[in-house]
C-alpha cells in the first residue's frame, strides 16, 4: 500500500525526517519496500487571472485570453474552451511546462495570433474528467495570481511509503491505521478525522435498503444514504492528488470521494446512481443458483449460493458484495443522485467468492482481512464532507445486528515477562498498549482485563496482547540470552551419519555431487524407459515439463550430465542422494519412508541414491568399481552384485528403473540376497535420448536398503603374524556361471585358512569352447597361530575343487 | 488367384523370410516398394478405363497397405529380436570387475592405484552439514520430515485452518493425490515441528532441514525447489530474548564474530510474537552496500514464539511449555557465502560450478 507522508500527518503530527519514519513503521512490521520522493505537482503551472476574453480574428473555434500571471502585464493566451469570464482564476501552463501526458508547452502561433502558454482543464491537470465542470478548470477565487497551482492550492512535496501489510492488520490497510501505528511507536498523539456530519435535508429521500434473512449473518452491517446533486461537487485537487500518490486514477468527485474514504479508513464503500437503479433501493441476499451479472470490468460472473450479492429492489443483482460492483448501476457523468452503500461482510464469504471468480480488488483485500464494524457511519460522514457544501444528503439507514461486543482479554504482567524475557512493569504494559486503542482496567494483582478495540480483530487472546506490548516497546529492546542447553547428548541418527558418510565416499570415486528438480515430465520419464503410469501427478504445475513427482534420480541425473557435455565438459561423474516418489501401492515392496515421517495416504516417499558416468572411462566397468569403493569403504558387507532378472517379478523400488539399463551389462545390488537397486551399463538407447555418446555407467539404489543393510561391529581380527601362501586356481566354467557365484563357493569352501580372494585373469579360447571361460583366482591362505604346511593348502586345494566342480561344473584348468 | 493376389503371397513370403533388420529392409523395396509387382500393376492402370482403374486401383492400395502393416510388425519384431541379441552379445559378467578390483590389503594388491581427485560435496549439501553442526554444537538434534505432506501438517495444525487468508502467503502445489488441495509439497519445513511435538513431549531443541516448494517462477532469487532450516525449541521458561540470544550465537558461529542478528515484528500464523530476522551484511559488515541495499541488514528467515494454537493442535500445554522456531532458507546462505549471483546455478550442475566448492 502506497502511503503519502502528508497524509499520515493528517493524524499524527510527525516530523521526523522520513528515512526514521520508514525506519520506526518497518520496526513496527509494517514493512517498507519503497520510498518516494515526489515534488509538488504541476511544475510551470501557474495561477492566473483572466483579464479579457476576445474573439478570435480568423477562427471561431478558439477565442484570445489576455491573463495576467502576477506581474499586471497582458499575456495574450488561444484557447478552445468559452466557459471563463473576465475576473476569473485559470491554471496556466507557462512556456517549457511538460504537461502529465508529456506534451511540453511552446510558444506558437495559431491562426495568426501567438498563443503564450496552455490554459488547463482538470483532466489536463490529472483532476478526474467526469465532474461537473466542463472546459478550462476555474479556480476558486481567493488565489494569488502568479502563484505556482501548486502551492496555491495548497500542496506540495510529499515522500510515499510503499508498505507491506500483512494479513493479520485489517486496521492497517488505511493511512489512518497506519498513522495510528506510527503515533504510538513514535510517541505521538494521534486522532482519527471527526467530519461535522452534514445536516440531513428532509426532502431527500430515505434509502430503500434490506437485508434478506437468509443473508444476516454474512452481511453483518448494511447503511444507505442518499446523496442528491452530486452533479455540484466540488473537484477537490487534494483528494485527486493524493489519490494519484497511492496509485489510483483520479475519475470524478463521487468516485474519488468514494476511494479517498477506503485509502484513508480502510472502508470500502461503493455509490450507486439511484436514477437508474431498478425500483430505487438496495437488497442484500444470496445469490441463485446459476445467476449471472457483468461486474464493473465488463465480465459476465457465473454466481453460487453461497455468494452474497447486492440486488437492486427489483431483483436484479447490481454488485458482489464487498468485491466489485455491476455495470448495471454504474456512476457516470450524468449521475446527480447517488445511493452510497457502505456494508460489512463476513470475511471468508468475500474471500471464498473472490478467489472462486478470480477477482482482486481493494474491497476485496480489506473485507477478507476484516473490516472494522463500527466504521461505516464515519465513513458516510467522512465521504459525505468530502463532496463539498453543495450537495444535499438524506438519513442513513443503518441495518445488521451490531457489532457483538468483543470480551476483554486478561493479560498478566508475569506472562508478558516470561515470554518476553523482559523485566516490565504492569504500568507500562498497559501504558504501550494505550495508544494502539487498548483500554487496560487492573483485575487482580498481577493482570489487566484488556477492551479490544473493534478495528483490531487480530487480538483475541492474552499472546496477541503481548506481541503488541513487544511491538510498541521495541524488538530491540529485548535482552538476549541463551537458552540453558538440553542435558541430552546430541547426535546425528545412525542414518544420518550413514548418508554423510556414503557422500564423502562417493565423493571418494571422484564423482560430484548435483542436486536436481524434484519435478519431471512424463517425457523424461519414458526417455529414462520409466513409467508415468505410477507416477505422481501436480494439480497445478508451472508448466508441463514439470508436471510429475520423480520416481527416479537417473532422469535429472542424466539431463545434468547432457548439461555437461553441451558445455565440452569430457568426462564427467555426478550422484544425487534425493527423495522420489510414486503412488501409494504402485511399487511394491517400495521402502518406507523416510525416518521419523509419517505416511500419507496414496503416496509413497523414500530415498534414493544414483550415481552416473559418461565420457572417455565410463561404462559398466567403472560403476561396478565405484560400488565397490562404496562398499568397502562403508564395510556394506550384506551387500554384494547379483544377476539381475529384467523380466523378474516387479521387486523392490529401484528396480522399476530396469529399463533404462543395458540388458546384457547389468547386475542387481542386493542386501542380504534381496535386490535394493541396479548397477551397469545405461541402455543405449536411453543413453541416445540425453544425447550421450559412448558407455554411460549408472547405479540407483533405494537408500535406506542400503543404509538399513547390516552392519554388524565386528571384533577386531588378530592380524597372523606368520606367512601367507598364495594359491593360484583358474576354472573354465559356463558363461551362466557369474564370478560372483564362484567365488562366493570357493570363499565358503575354503574355510577359515582363507585370508584373501581375488579374480586375476578371465580367459577365453578356442581351447575351452565356445560358451566357456576361464576365471583365474588367488586364495590368499594362511593361519593365525602357525605357520601353513604342504597338507593345509592340499587340502584347500581338494575342498575348493571340488566344490566348484559340483556347484558350478568349474574343471580346474591345468597349468 | 488373381495376379494381386500373387503378387501380395510373393510380398509376404519375402517379408517372412527375412531374418534380420538388414534383411528386411532390403527386400522393402521388392515386397510393396517401388520394385514389386503392386507397383508395376499400378503404373500399368492408366491405360484401363475409369471404372475398371477405380475398382483395381483401390485393391492394389488395399493389397498394398497390408503388406505395409505385416512390414512393419515384422521390423518391430526383428528389432526386438536383434537388441536382445546384441545385449546377449555383449553381455557382460558385472561381478568379474568387482572381485577383479583389487585394494590395499587384497591378495593381488601389487601396485598402487593411481588416486582419484575426489569430487565435490554440493554447496547446498556444504552449508547444510555446516548448520548441522553449528546447532548439533548447541545441543539441538537434526529431524527431517517428508516433502509431501498432508494438509494437517503443512497448514491446519500450524494455525491455518481451511480458508485461512494466511495460506495465500504461500504459493502451494498440490498433488492429484486422495481429495483436492489435500495432499501438497510442503511449503516449508515447519510441518516438520508438527511432527516432532506429536511424536513426543517437550523438551525439545531440534533443527530440521530439507527441501521445500512454492509455485514461483524461477528468477536470480527464487526457486521453486528450495532448501529450508527450520528450528524448534521448547521447553519450559523458553522466551523471545532466548530466540534472540540462539539467533546471535548460530550467527557467530557461521558468519563469523561480530555479527548481529536483529529482530522486526512480522506475521507468522504459527508464531506469536512473530519477527523477520536480518543478519548484518556479510559483505560490507554493517556499512552498506549493493547487496543490503545500503541498509547495513540483509534479511534471512521469519521466526517467532510458538503460537499457543500450534501448541494446543498437538497437545502440549501452553500454560506450562513456550518456545520458539525460525525458518532460514538454506540455499540463500549459500549464495550470500559464495556471492552468487543468480541461484539458478546451483540447479544446473555444471561440473565446473560444482568443482569451484
Amino acid at each position: 500500500m502506497r502511503v503519502p507522508l502528508s497524509w499520515l500527518r493528517d493524524f499524527t503530527p510527525v516530523e521526523a525526517p522520513p528515512q526514521d519514519v520508514a525506519r520506526a513503521l518497518s520496526f513496527l512490521g509494517l514493512v517498507v519496500e519503497g520510498t518516494e520522493e515526489v515534488g509538488p505537482p504541476w511544475p510551470g503551472v501557474v495561477v492566473a487571472r483572466v483579464l479579457e476574453t476576445r474573439s478570435h480574428p480568423a477562427a471561431d473555434r478558439i477565442q484570445l485570453v489576455d491573463v495576467d500571471t502576477g506581474d499586471a502585464e497582458a499575456l495574450q493566451i488561444c484557447c478552445g474552451a468559452f466557459n471563463m469570464k473576465a475576473g476569473d482564476l485559470v491554471p496556466l501552463a507557462t512556456l517549457g511546462t511538460v504537461m502529465p501526458n508529456g506534451l511540453e508547452i511552446a510558444r506558437r502561433k495559431m491562426r495568426g495570433e501567438w498563443s503564450n502558454g496552455m490554459l488547463c482543464s482538470a483532466p489536463e491537470l490529472g483532476l478526474g474528467d467526469e465532474g461537473g465542470q466542463k472546459g478550462i478548470y476555474v479556480l476558486p477565487p481567493e488565489l494569488e495570481p502568479g502563484a505556482p497551482l501548486a502551492s496555491a492550492l495548497g500542496l506540495g512535496a510529499d515522500v510515499v511509503f510503499d508498505i507491506e501489510v500483512g494479513p493479520n492488520r485489517p486496521d492497517c490497510f488505511s493511512v489512518a491505521g497506519v498513522a495510528r501505528d506510527l503515533a504510538a511507536a513514535m510517541r505521538l498523539p494521534f486522532s482519527l478525522p471527526r467530519p461535522s456530519p452534514a445536516a440531513v435535508v428532509p426532502e431527500v429521500a430515505t434509502a430503500a435498503v434490506r437485508i434478506d434473512p437468509a443473508a444476516e449473518h454474512i452481511c453483518r452491517r448494511f447503511t444507505g444514504t442518499v446523496v442528491e446533486n452530486v452533479g455540484a461537487a466540488a473537484v477537490a485537487p487534494l483528494v485527486s492528488h493524493r489519490l494519484a500518490l497511492a496509485g489510483m486514477r483520479a475519475i470524478s468527485a463521487v468516485v474519488d470521494a468514494s476511494n479517498y474514504v477506503m485509502l484513508e479508513l480502510g472502508q470500502p464503500n461503493h455509490p450507486y446512481d439511484l436514477d437508474v437503479l431498478g425500483c430505487g433501493g438496495l437488497v442484500v441476499r444470496r445469490a441463485e443458483p446459476g445467476e449471472t451479472m457483468v461486474t464493473l470490468d465488463g465480465v459476465a460472473r457465473l454466481l453460487e449460493p453461497a455468494d452474497l450479492v447486492i440486488a437492486d429492489a427489483a431483483g436484479a443483482p447490481v454488485g458482489v458484495a464487498g468485491i466489485m460492483g455491476g455495470s448495471a448501476a454504474e456512476m457516470s457523468p450524468a449521475t446527480t443522485t447517488v445511493l452510497l452503500e457502505v456494508a460489512n461482510f463476513d470475511p471468508l464469504t468475500v474471500s471464498a467468492t473472490g478467489k472462486r471468480l478470480g477477482l482482486h480488488t481493494e474491497a476485496r483485500a480489506r473485507f477478507e482481512r476484516g473490516v472494522d464494524i463500527e466504521l461505516a457511519l464515519l465513513a458516510v460522514e467522512r465521504f459525505v464532507e468530502l463532496l463539498g457544501p453543495h450537495v444535499r444528503r438524506g438519513p442513513t439507514t443503518d441495518l445488521g445486528r451490531g457489532a457483538p461486543p468483543q470480551s476483554p482479554v486478561r493479560l498478566r504482567t508475569s506472562r508478558v515477562n516470561m515470554l518476553l524475557g523482559t523485566e516490565l512493569s504492569g504500568d507500562e504494559c498497559r501504558a504501550l498498549l494505550a495508544p494502539l486503542g487498548f483500554v487496560s482496567t487492573p483485575d487482580g494483582e498481577d493482570a489487566y482485563s484488556v477492551r479490544v478495540p473493534s478495528w483490531r480483530p487480530d487480538c483475541t487472546r492474552e499472546v496477541d496482547l503481548v506481541e503488541e506490548v513487544a511491538r510498541v516497546h521495541g524488538y530491540d529492546r529485548i535482552p538476549r540470552r541463551m537458552p540453558a542447553r538440553p542435558a541430552a547428548a546430541t547426535r546425528l541418527s545412525a542414518y544420518q551419519r550413514g548418508r554423510r558418510e556414503l557422500r564423502q565416499a562417493l565423493v571418494g570415486t571422484g564423482a560430484s555431487e548435483a542436486w536436481t528438480n524434484t519435478f519431471v515430465s512424463p517425457a523424461d520419464l519414458v526417455a529414462t524407459a520409466l513409467s508415468p503410469e505410477v507416477a505422481l501427478e501436480l494439480e497445478n504445475p508451472l508448466d508441463q515439463s514439470q508436471s510429475m513427482l520423480r520416481t527416479s534420480v537417473l532422469p535429472g541425473l542424466l539431463r545434468a550430465l547432457r548439461f555437461n557435455r553441451e558445455r565440452q565438459a569430457g568426462a564427467v561423474a555426478l550422484f544425487e542422494l534425493g527423495s522420489v516418489f510414486c503412488r501409494g501401492g504402485a511399487a511394491s515392496g517400495a521402502p518406507g519412508p523416510v525416518p521419523g515421517a509419517g505416511t500419507i495416504s496414496g503416496v509413497q516417499e523414500w530415498e534414493q541414491v544414483g550415481l552416473v558416468a559418461a565420457g572417455e572411462g565410463a561404462g559398466a566397468e567403472w560403476v561396478v568399481r565405484a560400488f565397490e569403493v562404496l562398499r568397502r569403504g562403508l564395510r556394506l558387507d550384506a551387500l554384494d552384485l547379483r544377476r539381475h532378472d529384467p523380466g523378474g517379478a516387479p521387486g523392490p523400488a529401484a528396480l522399476g528403473n530396469t529399463g533404462a539399463f543395458h540388458p546384457g551389462r547389468v547386475a542387481a545390488v542386493a542386501a542380504d540376497g534381496s535386490p535394493v537397486g541396479l548397477v551397469g551399463q545405461l541402455a543405449p538407447e536411453v543413453a541416445a535420448r540425453y544425447d550421450l555418446t559412448g558407455p554411460v555407467g549408472a547405479l540407483v539404489v533405494d537408500l535406506p536398503a542400503l543404509l538399513g543393510a547390516a552392519r554388524p561391529a565386528r571384533p577386531a581380527l588378530a592380524v597372523s603374524r606368520y606367512p601367507a601362501t598364495d594359491l593360484d586356481l583358474a576354472f573354465v566354467v559356463d558363461d551362466g556361471v557369474q564370478a560372483q557365484d564362484l567365488a562366493l563357493t570357493l570363499a565358503a569352501a575354503a574355510g577359515d585358512l582363507l585370508g584373501g580372494l581375488a579374480l586375476f585373469d578371465v580367459w577365453r579360447g578356442a581351447a575351452l569352447g565356445a560358451g566357456r571361460r576361464s576365471l583365474a583366482f588367488r586364495l590368499r591362505l594362511r593361519a593365525a597361530e602357525r605357520t601353513l604346511t604342504e597338507a593345509d593348502v592340499s587340502a584347500v586345494m581338494a575342498a575348493v575343487v571340488q566344490a566348484a566342480a559340483s556347484d558350478h561344473g568349474a574343471v580346474l584348468r591345468q597349468a | 488367384m488373381n495376379a494381386i493376389e500373387q503378387a501380395s503371397a510373393h510380398g509376404r513370403q519375402l517379408i517372412s523370410a527375412a531374418s534380420t533388420l538388414a534383411d528386411l529392409r532390403a527386400v522393402e523395396s521388392e515386397a510393396f516398394g517401388k520394385r514389386s509387382r503392386l507397383a508395376a500393376m499400378t503404373a500399368e492402370l492408366r491405360e484401363l478405363g475409369p471404372q475398371e482403374r477405380r475398382q483395381l486401383g483401390q485393391e492394389l492400395q488395399q493389397a498394398r497397405a497390408a503388406l505395409e502393416e505385416l512390414y512393419n510388425r515384422r521390423a518391430e519384431e526383428l528389432s526386438r529380436r536383434d537388441a536382445l541379441r546384441r545385449a546377449e552379445a555383449e553381455r557382460l559378467d558385472l561381478t568379474e570387475e568387482a572381485w577383479r578390483f583389487a585394494s590395499t590389503g587384497s591378495p593381488l594388491a601389487g601396485a598402487l592405484e593411481q588416486p582419484v581427485p575426489r569430487g565435490h560435496l554440493h554447496l547446498v549439501t556444504q552449508v547444510r552439514q555446516e548448520l548441522e553442526d553449528i546447532f548439533l554444537s548447541m545441543g539441538f538434534e537434526v529431524a527431517e520430515g517428508p516433502e509431501v505432506e498432508d494438509d494437517w501438517h503443512n497448514f491446519e495444525a500450524l494455525n491455518m485452518p481451511p480458508h485461512h487468508p494466511a495460506r495465500g502467503m504461500f504459493d502451494t502445489f498440490y498433488l492429484k493425490a486422495g481429495q483436492s488441495e489435500s495432499v501438497v509439497l510442503r511449503t516449508h519445513t515447519s510441518p516438520v515441528q508438527v511432527r516432532l511435538m506429536e511424536s513426543r513431549r517437550p523438551p525439545i531443541y531440534a533443527v530440521a532441514p530439507g527441501r521445500c516448494f512454492r509455485r514461483d517462477t524461477p528468477d536470480a532469487t527464487h526457486l521453486p525447489v528450495f532448501h529450508q532450516l527450520e528450528a524448534l525449541v521448547v521447553d519450559e521458561g523458553i522466551s523471545m530474548s532466548h530466540l534472540a540470544g540462539a539467533l546471535d550465537a548460530f550467527t557467530d558461529a557461521f558468519f563469523g564474530p561480530g555479527r548481529r542478528a536483529r529482530l522486526r515484528p512480522s506475521f507468522f500464523p504459527f508464531t506469536e510474537p512473530s519477527a523477520e530476522f536480518d543478519v548484518t551484511c556479510w559483505v560490507c559488515g554493517g556499512e552498506g552496500c549493493r547487496t543490503c541495499s545500503g541498509s547495513g541488514w540483509v534479511e534471512l528467515g521469519g521466526c517467532g514464539m510458538v503460537d499457543p494454537a500450534v501448541f494446543e493442535a498437538v497437545g502440549v500445554d501452553p500454560e506450562r511449555y513456550s518456545g520458539f522456531a525460525w525458518g532460514l532458507g538454506i540455499d540463500r546462505l549459500a549464495a550470500a557465502r559464495t556471492s552468487l549471483g543468480d541461484i539458478r546455478e546451483l540447479l544446473d550442475n555444471d561440473i565446473r560450478f560444482l568443482t569451484q566448492f
